[in-house]
């Protein structure tokens, strides 16, 4: 399915400026797994080191969070948009 | 003199000096206000701070301000009120309740965050402040900007209380409404951040703004005659405020100013709106989003940004969490009122009523030190209450009308 990421500006450091990216994938998965092979400075960004979705990065597939539609497995269809929203938090030194 | 504090990763640790910022570009992890601790102890004391009023503007030297910063106005300073009723209804010996419900200037603890990130930005040059809120930040967005001359524009989920929704509009801010919850409303200011040069307080000023929030644990350390407590009871929306307190306590340790020792940290959220609460009762890192179904508007956040950091804190310090029902909520808040003469919002209906939970569960012991914190007014949320109080029949203004009313109450007693 033709899906459209698209890209923070802070994260177009990774992507040459590039502000969004059309992929062919079945579920949020398979379109980040694209987004990083097209830029792989942006994969750590993405992913932590166990491979999961980090804590910091919102992932929303149009208007809604992945985290209430099943998480990353959750599939797309034609002409969804997906968003990267880097999560604002105060933060500690704790 | 060169400033003692930056900007700095929490992640990887790399200082990104001052600008309006709020995640490190290199690892976009949030960033934190961190501070040279010896320049601070060798600049700030209690014999200089004991001179000013007493007000926030006091700890100005563990605040991010700018050099040469003019106070604008009075925030905070606000009354540690000893319980009488609830504590001995409760069996406990020290119990204290901090109420941020008359923190002036717009009766909420959020005019000490505003406060902190209007003083940032000034310093970057904004003439356009906002900030997407539950209601208490837009009130004290709009007072502060009206009273500094900035212009102010405040994004809120579109069925906000009325009383919220006026407290901001009053004071001449634009007000944006969203057709979504907070969450929506958050997500929306991200990219707004991302996309306008526009100083939105807890977007890309919010490292400044967090600071704010520690004036609240310097006033507790120091009304209770700079000791800590045993335990201190937070409200949980983002969970910010939670993890600043504890900030502000470590700063004063650092400092010497009060004795170490340990506090334990206890978040409170209403049922219906519970990530944080639910995270740590279940022993979970990571918390749930949820949806949010609550009263408690002001704490109605489905995705807090600092969950993680607060659900951090509340393990560590061997503290805990609890959630309350909306019934719980306006039982609370009247147990409140009627006991210490507090009208606190929804928001201090969820702090009393999980305090009593913590009290019942035996979590919180009476020969202890525990601080309640009530960080918003009840005349801001009344539609929570009201139907609970019918209006009652209106007698005539005479006397022989009062006695025949006193004979019916006296009747309906004794029926």
């Amino acid at each position: 399915m033709a899906v459209t990421i698209e890209i923070p500006t802070a994260f177009r450091r990774f992507t040459d400026g590039t502000p969004k990216l059309d992929c062919n994938a079945a579920t949020i998965a398979e379109a980040l797994n694209i987004l990083t092979a097209q830029f792989p400075g942006l994969s750590r960004h993405v992913r932590d080191d166990d491979g999961q979705i980090r804590q910091f990065l919102n992932v929303y597939l149009n208007e809604e969070d992945i985290r209430f539609l099943g998480g990353e497995d959750c599939a797309v269809k034609e002409g969804d948009k997906v968003l990267l929203v880097p999560s604002i938090a105060g933060g500690t030194d704790s | 003199m060169p400033e003692i504090y930056q900007l700095r990763c929490r992640e990887c640790g790399k200082s990104w000096g001052n600008a309006p910022r709020s995640f490190c570009e290199e690892c976009f992890s949030p960033l934190e206000i961190s501070y040279d601790y010896a320049a601070l102890k060798s600049i700030a004391s209690k014999d200089k701070l004991a001179a000013r009023s007493f007000n926030m503007w006091r700890y100005a030297e563990f605040l991010p301000l700018p050099d040469g910063f003019e106070f604008p106005n009075a925030v905070g300073g606000t009354p540690l009120v000893p319980s009488q009723h609830l504590a001995k209804k409760w069996g406990l010996r020290n119990l204290y309740f901090k109420n941020d419900a008359v923190c002036f200037p717009s009766l909420s603890f959020k005019d000490r965050v505003v406060a902190t990130a209007l003083a940032a930005a000034r310093r970057f040059g904004f003439q356009t402040v906002g900030c997407s809120s539950t209601g208490n930040l837009a009130n004290a967005v709009a007072a502060q900007s009206a009273q500094q001359g900035f212009d102010a524009c405040v994004f809120i989920p579109a069925d906000l209380e009325p009383a919220k929704i006026l407290n901001t509009a009053v004071y001449g801010a634009r007000i944006v409404r969203i057709n979504g919850n907070y969450d929506h409303v958050n997500r929306l200011c991200a990219q707004i951040a991302d996309r306008f040069q526009w100083g939105l307080v807890n977007v890309n000023l919010r490292p400044y703004y967090s600071e704010g929030s520690k004036t609240h644990g310097f006033e507790i350390a120091e009304q209770l005659g700079w000791r800590l407590p045993d335990n201190v009871v937070v409200p949980m929306a983002g969970g910010s405020l939670i993890t600043k307190i504890a900030k502000a306590f470590r700063e004063l340790v650092a400092l010497r100013w009060v004795e170490e020792k340990p506090v334990k940290f206890f978040g409170a959220q209403a049922t219906g709106c519970s990530p944080i609460s639910s995270a740590v009762k279940r022993g979970l890192a990571r918390f749930e989003p949820q949806k949010p179904e609550t009263i408690a508007r002001s704490l109605a956040i489905g995705n807090p940004a600092d969950g993680p950091f607060a659900i951090k804190l509340i393990r560590e310090s061997g503290g805990w969490a609890e959630d309350v029902s909306d019934r719980e909520i306006v039982k609370s808040i009247q147990l409140l009122a009627e006991t210490e003469g507090i009208f606190a919002e929804t928001a201090g209906g969820v702090t009393t009523g999980v305090a009593g939970k913590l009290v019942r569960e035996g979590r919180i012991r009476s020969d202890e030190t525990t601080v309640v914190c009530i960080t918003g007014n009840g005349l801001k949320t009344t539609d929570a209450i009201v139907a609970d109080y019918p209006a009652t029949e209106a007698i005539a203004p005479k006397l022989e009308a009062f006695e025949a009313y006193l004979d019916g109450q006296l009747a309906a007693v004794k029926a």
